[in-house]
């Protein structure tokens, strides 16, 4: 099988490119058109200044200067980045130039509109229901028996494609009764099983870690080090999950059952009874035992519940939580005064819970639309300037993104909902080896982290590289090196394609220099090889 | 004044490499320094090889059985070369060489989750969400770094879930990860001709100095600069030779085992005498929530092989004295077994073995509670006495302070000497 596996990949990868590719080339349906009304665009616009306020008082605190704005180009490969997973194709960049010069002044900016359609594109659904399911599940495949982890992930997507709110999923995540296939909420619930049994303290854990965004893991044995949690509030949130019970129709409540633990001291068993560590008054009476938990976790004055999301959405938006030294699910308790997550939480709160909405304030703020460019000139400043937000942090693309972004280059069409399943196919032949060996930190994917000697190897010398920049009739190398106008549209196009942007004059004259004396397939091979440059820049595998 | 010649003398070998490299000159390399390769004895500079079980093993299976008690379960023990000290009978060849390491049963930690407990056995530090300690090995490429190298420093075999990270001593010092050891490496060669490749990292250049100004200490902090010269270094190197088992006879190749962790344990040992300072080769399985006794008998029959013969081959090369060798996990598991026959996470009075690089030999520290009614060892030995004393061994200052990024002094290990085993 893998035998088999290892002959068909590589000519798969061929064919489907070939088919993706032949496909959108056709004279088919004309791209999204832009939104012209967003919803609530100036109540947003005024939660944004706000924020943006707030970050002022705090780059001050540090004696930072004013943001330098990015360029409108640059703030679209961040957009496609966050909330798609993948670079912009050079057909939407062809797009968005095109109203660029005809609605310069035009209100809700052009930004805004943009990320309202990249909001609308089920290619958002998608992408975020992968990242939220790796602080819910985890990336590991459990057992098969009990969980699927594919389930559970397309039932996210649903969710967010039907724009339910953030509390209404975490209720059916907590609390959903039924079989792993056909309620696959539970899968929240049967990730945690090991053997036969529910693993309750992994699963309370997971649910402070995910909802509340905080850790207790450590007060499963002893009384937390650094906080007020004590081990009795891990064992009496744990005891929430006593009446789970795995039955030949899934998950149920059993309300006969009790939670009991064995003291790891005197190693004798002792019922322990629900409790919440704080917020009693929060705690609905009716209900089954994790719908009361549900129900207390999701309690509008329980702060640390928005706070969590929102500074997961301004982590996987900015690159680093807000808290820049501290992991996304290890936030301090809430502090006395509000701070920035909880001037965004409040307003997720208002609206609804709607994750989209948390989206478009991020994005809405002058620092998501800031240069990456700074004057620290020492990596001591540089660290200054990201504490404080004095700068759009630079990222490692994780590795889907790359790989997306890898994929996104080889053609010039958007790879989207039209060429999905195809493009997922792809992905389940390469992306797994590929994440794998460029190194996925599944659930700490948040976590920022430098380049590796393995990475350089595989994006310089990989398969993945050679195929997708190989020069064909159909992909994007090949169109490019034989389609364009002239070198210099044929370099353009290729900055533009990889990085998102156009060469400066130095790169172009560099360039066209290069490409003047050649023909035919030597040509086309400094194409190749200009493609492959792209691709092993700093400025294509980070986010900038 | 400076003296004239600094730049020369300053100037690495690697150094050397890329300018020759870059005018054409590689023929005019100093040779791999073959002497360094053949050093025995005390005279080498030192290694460490970690042989991690993750999951956390059982003590009660591994080095420290308590047969025909309450607590004992099913294991049976057998005599080592060390008079009077029994291991778990699921490891009959290890037994044959357990006297040149050292037992120690009384290992205590305050972390009995896998995350945090790995965090605390590789770093020697607890989890501290202010900072990110560099693991041993991580520490041993900062401090004592070997010139001549050209493949990675320290490097880790397996997919365990969290292997050694450089922590705040920066992503650099990450161990070079290799999830199927013994089959030389993957996406060493370029997939074009020398000029091309010359056209390749001479357009790089060129796009690169488009991106950088202003961004100077944010490129520099991503590495990627470094992490492909490094790359291209260790593209072209002899020393990725190191890497492969062709040339390994077949009976030693058998004797370690055709597993993960025993072509793991067989590289690392080539590594070893190539001057890498630090490997890691990590087995998973070892949590055992259910069914512990067979589940011990697989990992076993794994481990058992792979690691006797380590430490056989690098005692018979001479090169157990230069090399300090570590077995162990996150925790050890409960005396008491559960209702699923397994045992769970246990922190306190679990096992490992430690020995090599210069360290006494056949000693056994501490003792649990055959009864395991006493929760506390005797003559425990706190975990993070292992890193100081590991560390000492390798001549580095374990006390050293190095300021962290947030500008907090942090000894390198705040651990007590193990007196019994120097």
């Amino acid at each position: 099988m893998k035998k088999l596996r290892i002959i068909l990949s590589p000519l798969i990868v061929v064919l489907l490119i070939s088919i993706m590719v032949g496909m959108t080339i056709r004279p088919g349906a004309d791209p999204a058109p832009l939104p012209s009304s967003i919803p609530d665009v100036d109540d947003f616009q005024s939660i944004g200044d706000t924020v943006n306020e707030e970050l002022r008082l705090r780059r001050k605190s540090a004696g930072l200067g004013e943001l330098q704005p990015a360029s409108d180009l640059t703030v679209l490969r961040r957009l496609s980045l966050s909330l798609h997973g993948t670079i912009p194709s050079l057909e939407e960049i062809r797009q968005f130039e095109s109203v660029q010069q005809s609605s310069s002044h035009s209100k809700p900016d052009l930004i805004t509109r943009w990320t309202e359609r990249l909001l609308t594109d089920s290619r958002f659904s998608d992408y975020f229901a992968e990242r939220l399911a790796r602080s819910l599940v985890g990336t590991d495949g459990g057992q098969f028996v009990v969980y699927r982890r594919d389930r559970f992930v397309d039932w996210l997507a649903e969710q967010l494609e039907a724009r339910r709110p953030w509390h209404d999923i975490t209720r059916d995540v907590i609390a959903d009764k039924g079989l792993w296939t056909g309620k696959p909420a539970v899968n929240f619930i049967t990730a945690g099983i090991a053997g036969d049994d529910l693993d309750h303290e992994e699963l309370t854990g997971k649910t402070v870690r995910a909802f509340l965004g905080q850790r207790i893991d450590c007060a499963q044995c002893h009384d937390h080090p650094f906080d007020d949690w004590k081990q009795s509030d891990f064992e009496g949130l744990a005891a929430f999950y006593g009446q789970v019970n795995l039955t030949l129709v899934g998950i149920e409540d059993k309300p006969s059952l009790e939670y009991e633990v064995e003291d790891r001291l005197s190693l004798e068993t002792r019922q322990v009874d629900p409790a919440v560590p704080f917020g009693l008054e929060w705690l609905p009476e009716q209900g089954s035992r994790r719908q009361q938990l549900a129900g207390w976790i999701t309690h509008k004055e329980n702060r640390r519940f928005s706070r969590a999301i929102a500074n997961r959405i301004w982590a996987l938006m900015l690159g680093a939580p807000y808290y820049t030294n501290i992991s996304v699910d290890d936030l301090p308790d809430p502090p006395e005064n509000p701070d920035l997550l909880d001037m965004l939480a409040d307003d997720f709160r208002e609206h609804n819970y709607d994750l989209r909405r948390l989206v478009r304030v991020i994005t809405a703020t002058d620092l998501f639309r800031s240069s990456s460019q700074s004057s620290a000139e020492t990596e001591q400043e540089y660290a200054i300037h990201k504490e404080y937000w004095g700068v759009f942090p630079m990222t490692r693309l994780r590795p889907e993104q790359l790989i997306g972004s890898m994929l996104q280059s080889s053609s010039i069409k958007t790879i989207d909902q039209n060429s999905h399943l195809l493009f997922r196919a792809m992905r389940f032949f390469r992306e797994q080896d590929f994440v794998r060996d460029y190194g996925d930190l599944g659930p700490d994917e948040l976590d920022q982290r430098s380049g590796t000697i393995t990475q350089a190897l595989l994006r310089m010398n990989g398969n993945l590289t050679k195929e997708l920049i190989e020069a064909n009739p159909f992909n994007s190398t090949g169109r490019v090196a034989n389609f364009s106008d002239n070198d210099r549209e044929c370099i353009d196009n290729s900055y533009l394609v990889c990085l998102t942007r156009h060469p400066t004059a130095n790169e172009m004259a560099y360039f066209e220099n290069q490409l003047a004396e050649l023909n035919g397939k030597q040509r086309t091979q400094a194409v190749v090889d200009l493609y492959w440059s792209l691709f092993n820049s700093l400025e294509f595998s980070w986010n900038h | 004044m400076e003296p004239l010649n600094s730049h020369a003398s300053t100037m690495t070998r690697r150094d050397a490499f890329r300018l020759s490299a870059g005018l054409g000159l590689s023929f005019l390399l100093p040779a791999i320094d073959l002497k360094a390769a053949e050093k025995r004895g005390s005279e080498r500079q030192k290694s460490v090889i970690v042989v991690w079980l993750a999951g956390g093993p059982s003590q009660l299976e591994t080095w420290d059985p308590h047969p025909g008690t309450k607590i004992g379960g099913p294991t049976q023990s057998l005599s080592t070369k060390i008079p009077g000290i029994d291991i778990a009978s699921l490891f009959p060849q290890t037994a044959e060489q357990i006297h040149h390491l050292n037992i120690i049963r009384s290992l205590t930690s305050k972390e009995g989750d896998h995350e945090r407990g790995t965090y605390m056995l590789k770093t020697g530090y607890r989890p501290d969400p202010t900072t990110l300690h560099p693991s041993l090995g991580a520490i041993i490429t900062q401090q004592a770094p070997n010139s001549n190298l050209e493949i990675p420093q320290h490097v880790s075999f397996g997919d365990g879930q969290w292997p050694a990270r450089g922590g705040y001593l920066g992503d650099q010092y990450d161990a070079f990860r290799i999830y199927d050891p013994g089959n030389g490496l993957n996406n060493m060669s370029t997939r074009v001709d020398k000029p091309r490749q010359k056209r390749r990292l001479g357009n790089l250049e060129v796009i690169s100095q488009a991106f950088e100004p202003n961004r100077r200490p944010a490129a520099s902090q991503s590495l990627h600069r470094k992490t492909l010269d490094d790359a291209l270094t260790m593209m072209s190197s002899e020393q990725l030779e190191a890497f492969k088992t062709d040339d390994e006879p077949e009976t030693l190749k058998k004797s370690y085992g055709d597993s993960r962790l025993g072509r793991g344990c067989l590289v690392a040992r080539r590594l070893v005498e190539s001057g890498v300072r630090a490997i890691e080769v990590s087995m998973t399985g070892f949590d055992t929530h259910a069914n512990n006794y067979e589940g011990m008998q697989t990992q076993a029959e794994i481990l058992d092989p792979g690691l006797s013969t380590l430490i056989r081959d690098l005692k018979e090369r001479d090169l157990l004295d230069s090399t300090v060798v570590m077995c162990l996990g996150e925790f050890g598991r409960t005396p008491k077994i559960n209702p699923l026959d397994g045992r769970d996470h246990w922190p306190t009075g679990f096992s490992c073995l430690l020995g090599g690089g210069g360290l006494k030999s056949g000693i056994v520290i501490g003792e649990t509670d055959p009864n395991g009614d006493q929760k506390d060892p005797k003559d425990p030995i706190p975990v993070e006495n292992l890193f100081s004393t590991v560390l000492h061994q390798l001549g580095i200052d374990y006390q050293q302070e190095l300021i962290t990024p947030i500008g907090r002094p942090m000894a390198l290990a705040q651990g007590e000497l193990i007196q019994q085993l120097l």
